[in-house]
């Protein structure tokens, strides 16, 4: 159904009003980030990227990406394979259980680590003698991203493949093709575009979660801080060119976000899950 | 549904607790749901119910009932709420106007409305920090009406509503697209006014979407920190957030305290979130009545 002028006396107004609300409440706020940034020229603006510690928590944030992302896709694939293919009992308490991290604070997310993984945790004592550093190292800021993005990809897999039903990969066994032949050749193909567009949201919350690795990061600068907590090590020394220019490469990931997650919608609309079509 | 359908056992009764099928992998692909599931959300999920009784059930009601604590409880869920609510109003409007009328550029600003989903928080905290400190200007143009706006829950409540308005708008608007439109032009053919038409056939239906927008938003920004903490100043009883609570907690090595925050703050959400459901329930019963 096309969108059609009504009420053609109230169209303007809804529409003036629309675009207040949204340029006041959210494209000032972007457009703020690059003002900021630039306030000084563009050499101020580069000066504070090609710093050291810039360039190592950019890095830190690109590693812990590359090490969340896959495992929560792998998971995402494995739950939805389990939950839209097959009838079991307790199916709905396995989903709340997914879902769970949406209804976590991200901080709480990264506080659970450090109840198990501590100087003071269950598990803390041991790693201490066996010279194992997780909390204030990688490892925490891996395990606080996963939690924190573990439902992204599973959530646009699970409705697109219950949707999807099992008809082709039903077909495709009996005409003898093997588990895994059926997986690479007719599930992965129907679901590659939903699986896309999973990573791409996990992957942007991976690369600016803020909270959950606050808690487990110490913030020691060049070692255990990733680019959103460089932009607060900076802005509390009041480096703020250097904040905003930090946070204006993270405001442009999220902006390629933004485009390749609309360019998904406008272009595979039909291949990602009904609540995805616009 | 359709696992079960291709069975042929389908039809009858069983006792296990999985319908057979002949589709294969499921030990692997439930074996590793499970056991990643475990290792990642279960096992951390324990740790946080369990912890905070190393108090005793008296240390874990002194904690909760610390007046800072108390305080930041009340903003965190007061401040998520007030936006929330506000949210309703705005996200409805933004909502009405991208699925009902077209104009050029709707799709691109129709983007821009998931920014707030995909801008990291901390940036989002910074930028709105100096939008709305006194020297920034929109804080300087509130300033000159008398109100303080960073650094207060004022500032804490427009963190939120940032953080909230795409739940809303992106809950109704499938909603509001399928809404059937000849409902609509009956109620006008039967000389409906716009108001009326808005409220007795638009309203009842978008209102469950609503109420799950509402909840949505309101759980997001309950836990919210990143895009709070600039904004909010931190003054103990005034303006510190729940979540900030439990970052201080653990740094003074307070494990069992933060543990009890946090489950508190879980808990009261779980609670919030009953309730929305039993809201809805009652309008899908009053609906069918």
């Amino acid at each position: 159904m096309n969108p059609t002028v009504r009420l053609p006396g109230l169209a303007p107004l809804f529409l003036a009003l629309t675009l207040l609300v949204l340029g006041v409440l959210i494209v000032f706020p972007l457009g703020v980030v690059f003002q900021q940034a630039f306030a000084k020229g563009f050499a101020a603006y580069l000066e504070p990227l090609t710093q050291p510690d810039a360039l190592a928590a950019i890095r830190l944030t690109l590693t812990v990406a590359a090490i969340s992302v896959p495992l929560n896709a792998v998971f995402g694939v494995a739950a939805a394979w389990s939950i839209a293919r097959f009838e079991f009992k307790g199916k709905s308490l396995l989903v709340t259980f997914i879902d769970l991290p949406f209804s976590m604070s991200p901080v709480v997310s990264g506080l659970v680590w450090v109840l198990l993984f501590g100087a003071q945790g269950w598990f803390g004592e041991w790693l201490l003698d066996h010279d194992i550093k997780i909390i204030f190292a990688t490892s925490g800021l891996v395990l606080a991203t996963t939690l924190v993005t573990l439902p992204f990809v599973a959530r646009e897999l699970i409705p697109l493949m219950q949707d999807q039903g099992a008809d082709e990969e039903a077909a495709a066994l009996t005409l003898g093709a093997g588990g895994w032949t059926t997986f690479w050749r007719v599930t992965l193909p129907n679901i590659k575009w939903a699986l896309l567009y999973g990573v791409l949201l996990c992957n942007a919350r991976a690369m600016g979660e803020f909270g959950a690795v606050s808690v487990v990061s110490g913030s020691v600068r060049g070692l255990t801080t990733t680019l959103p907590l460089h932009v607060e090590v900076l802005y509390n020394d009041y480096e703020f060119v250097g904040a905003f220019a930090a946070a204006s490469v993270l405001a442009g990931l999220g902006l390629v976000t933004l485009v390749l997650k609309t360019i998904l919608e406008w272009r595979h609309s039909g291949e990602l899950s009904a609540s995805r079509r616009h | 549904m359709t696992a079960a359908a291709l069975s042929p056992l389908a039809g009858k009764p069983r006792t296990r607790w999985k319908q057979p099928s002949i589709l294969p992998g499921f030990p692997l692909a439930m074996g590793w749901t499970l056991t990643y599931l475990g290792l990642v959300v279960v096992l951390p999920l324990i740790a946080l119910i369990l912890r905070p009784w190393e108090l005793g059930l008296s240390g874990v009601w002194a904690t909760l009932t610390e007046p800072r604590v108390l305080a930041s409880l009340r903003l965190s869920f007061g401040a998520a709420f007030l936006a929330a609510l506000t949210n309703v109003p705005l996200g409805l409007l933004v909502g009405w106007t991208l699925t009902r009328y077209e104009f050029p550029g709707r799709r691109i600003i129709d983007a821009f409305v998931d920014l707030p989903f995909a801008l990291p928080t901390a940036v989002a905290g910074i930028a709105l920090t100096a939008i709305y400190a006194p020297t920034g200007p929109l804080g300087a143009f509130f300033l000159k009406f008398g109100i303080k706006t960073a650094y207060t829950p004022v500032g804490v409540y427009i963190a939120l509503l940032f953080i909230g308005l795409p739940f809303v708008v992106r809950t109704i608007q499938p909603v509001l697209q399928d809404l059937d439109r000849e409902v609509e032009e009956a109620a006008q053919t039967l000389g409906a006014t716009n108001l009326q038409r808005f409220q007795l056939v638009v309203l009842p239906a978008v209102l469950p979407a609503l109420i799950s927008g509402f909840s949505l938003a309101f759980a997001r920004a309950v836990g919210e920190y990143g895009s709070v903490i600039f904004i909010a100043g931190n003054m103990p009883l005034k303006s510190e957030i729940a979540p900030l609570l439990i970052v201080i907690k653990l740094e003074q090595y307070d494990y069992a305290g933060a543990a009890a925050v946090g489950l508190a703050m879980l808990a009261i959400s779980f609670g919030a979130l009953l309730a929305v459901n039993g809201v809805q329930l009652f309008l899908a019963r009053r609906g069918r009545a």
